[in-house]
């Protein structure tokens, strides 16, 4: 399980996490909600391992082992992934280059046979076709040239490939049209499962119609000030976050 | 005497030394050597203070002029030839070249593609061989100290001709080998390629880490109307040996002429290539891909000369600077009056891994012609915090993260030099890099 205890951050001087506490269960899908600037995306790179950050206080715990001192790399082989917001395009690495080259550093980190390449290749075909991805795209360079639609689809596919423990999608519904939100949403859906954590950050409640969620936090001022179930989130969406809003200023 | 006196450091005493011990036993015209050495001793090796040799000091860095290196028999030839693995397996047509001479038992001489003709220089230089005629194209060479160096003191090469309309699909590799103790080479080669004729000419550098041996090489290429050569150079000199080497590249009309210098070796070196377009709508690449760590010492310097109109000069290198290394990079495209509707494009990108690393980027335009495009541009940096940190979110552990991006940033040197239809000499060149990358790790 993820528990994150009194996580204090600044950048530049600047408060962004103030005290956040988070705690989600194993096999729960817990919805990260807030207004702009809120401190939903800094809370996703700390615990990804960004190193820009001034971290002040607080733990970030996976099963009770504090991950804070680990690097992104290190943090991955222990299962934790970020889908990234601004998926990063890379030029010069092939899409296949760069997925090899990351599954097989996790598994020789966990201790694991590299895989070989037949076996590679079938394994990112099988979850290239679930999510709609031509093949074509896997020998073109990391995301360079791809839609906004088809690099959140490219992420959602290295989930399935790394199969991840703690996954934590950040904001992976913006700029997708309805159809491309549906066919990421039954991605991370066949990802669910006992043993998987998964923290979704949105802004709006039309990502959680289709990724529904156990609980659903919502973050203000840098902390989880209200936590509750899936209908919190209709709530949010009838009212708006002017509540919170109109707190932090009280 | 005389000239000898007013020499400032050992080396360059040296050098007059070794010339006029050898210069009765070098092969042709010994009042040529002689005008080429008298270069030399009008301005001694060139320093800091020298504008085209300002980022390289020469006369600082040799210290001393090593000895000639001697002929070696068949069998120490092929010894030498046999010990150098790493640029074995290239499906080429081979030419040896072993401490400065031609090792013909290690060469397929007797195999040459149809249309390819090649005299060793030593023997083209004792006849006086019709096609040396076209040795010095490029006049300006002349006055470089480190042309003029290796005209005083050419020892052999070869000398190729590739016959009017053939088409040679094989490509033909030299590979230089030094063996042995510290010493001086000094190779000649020189390429004319007839009308119509294509061509791909490799050259590999080899010699052991931890000797200083010094080689001095020039290629000369001479392309004819509507010829197509390609040019790839492995620059993969022991860590300390220092290496001079000259590109001169003269163009005819509607040639397609490619050059890409890939330098992982030496302690230092100094490329230098003088291209000049003499004929109208010709294209001309040259890329450079360069790695360098701990002292070493890198230096390309351009002289691209357009003469004639309508044509279009590529200029690409990319370099990464480790340890206390440092790149240079000067590259002067000169357009003339005559040559109207020039295309040049200059470009110099460097990546720094270190504190100590220093690069040096010096691109001078000189356009005396009005309707041209030409731009240069040079950039200096570290590799991107944003990428690194989304490779590693993958697990791909910091050194691999780094190095997927310098392959990829190096890399687009040889993607554009070589295309991807040709993946056997893509793998060839991306070799070197890989294997600078993974000591590095």
């Amino acid at each position: 399980m993820l528990e994150i205890k009194n996580l204090v951050v600044e950048i530049e001087g600047k408060r962004i996490l103030d005290g956040l506490n988070l705690s989600v269960n194993n096999g729960e899908v817990a919805a990260i909600m807030g207004p702009n600037g809120s401190g939903k995306s800094t809370l996703s790179y700390i615990v990804a391992g960004k190193e820009d950050y001034d971290i002040l206080d607080g733990e970030v715990l996976l099963d009770g082992e504090n991950i804070l001192e680990m690097d992104p790399a290190e943090r991955a082989v222990k299962g934790v992934f970020l889908a990234f917001q601004y998926p990063l395009e890379i030029p010069g690495v092939a899409t296949m280059t760069f997925l090899k080259a990351a599954l097989n550093a996790q598994r020789k980190a966990r201790g694991e046979t590299e895989l070989t390449t037949p076996d590679f290749i079938k394994r990112v075909n099988a979850a290239a076709d679930k999510l709609e991805i031509p093949r074509e795209m896997l020998r073109r360079a990391l995301n360079v040239g791809f839609s906004g639609g088809e690099k959140k689809r490219m992420e959602i596919l290295q989930m399935a490939l790394f199969q991840p423990r703690f996954c934590i999608l950040d904001e992976t519904d913006s700029g997708l049209d309805i159809d491309a939100l549906r066919v990421v949403a039954d991605g991370v859906n066949a990802l669910r499962s006992p043993d998987r954590t998964f923290l979704v950050i949105t802004h709006y409640q039309r990502l959680l119609e289709h990724i529904v969620p156990d609980t659903v936090h919502v973050m203000a001022n840098g902390k989880v000030v209200k936590s509750g179930g899936k209908e919190l989130a209709v709530e949010l969406e009838a009212n708006g976050y002017a509540d919170y809003k109109a707190q932090e200023a009280a | 005497m005389a000239d000898v006196q007013k020499f400032k450091t050992a080396a360059e005493t040296g050098l007059a030394e070794r010339f006029s011990q050898a210069r009765a036993s070098l092969p042709g015209d010994a009042a040529a050597r002689a005008t080429a050495f008298a270069r030399f001793t009008d301005s001694g090796l060139p320093h800091r203070r020298v504008e085209e040799w300002k980022y390289t000091d020469l006369r600082a860095a040799m210290r001393e002029a090593a000895p000639l290196a001697g002929k070696l028999d068949d069998k120490a030839a092929a010894a030498a030839i046999a010990g150098a693995t790493r640029f074995a397996e290239i499906d080429a047509v081979r030419i040896a070249i072993v401490n400065g001479h031609v090792a013909a038992s290690a060469s397929d001489l007797g195999a040459l593609p149809a249309g390819v003709e090649i005299t060793t220089l030593s023997q083209a230089l004792a006849e006086g061989h019709p096609l040396l005629a076209s040795l010095g194209a490029i006049p300006e060479a002349a006055d470089n100290v480190a042309y003029a160096l290796n005209a005083a003191f050419m020892t052999d090469g070869v000398v190729i001709r590739v016959a009017a309309g053939a088409k040679v699909e094989k490509p033909l590799h030299l590979r230089f080998v030094i063996d042995g103790e510290a010493s001086a080479t000094a190779t000649r080669t020189l390429a004319l390629v007839e009308e119509g004729a294509s061509v791909t000419l490799i050259e590999s550098h080899e010699c052991a880490d931890g000797v200083a041996h010094q080689p001095n090489d020039v290629l000369e290429i001479v392309a004819r109307d509507d010829t197509k050569v390609e040019h790839l150079r492995i620059d993969a000199h022991g860590d300390a040996a220092l290496a001079l080497s000259t590109l001169t590249a003269y163009l005819g009309a509607r040639v397609a002429f490619d050059t890409l210098n890939l330098v992982t070796g030496p302690a230092l070196m100094r490329h230098q290539v003088y291209m000049t377009f003499a004929g109208d709508h010709t294209t001309g690449a040259v890329r450079g891909a360069t790695m360098v760590t701990g002292r070493q010492h890198a230096d390309t310097t351009l002289y691209v000369n357009h003469v004639a109109p309508h044509c279009e000069s590529r200029e690409l290198f990319k370099t990464v600077i480790d340890g206390d290394a440092t790149g240079v990079f000067q590259g002067k495209i000169a357009v003339a009056r005559t040559a109207q509707k020039t295309d040049g494009k200059m470009m110099s990108s460097a990546v720094l891994l270190s504190e100590g690393g220093t690069m040096n980027n010096k691109p001078e335009l000189e356009i005396f012609a009005d309707d041209v495009l030409c731009a240069h541009g040079a950039t200096c940096g570290q590799l991107d915090d944003d990428l690194l940190f989304y490779l590693m979110a993958r697990g791909i552990p910091r050194p691999e993260a780094e190095a997927l991006l310098l392959e990829s940033f190096l890399g687009e040197t040889v993607e554009e030099a070589v295309g991807e239809e040709n993946e056997t000499m893509r793998e060839t060149l991306m070799a070197p890099i890989r294997a600078w990358l993974s000591a590095r790790g």
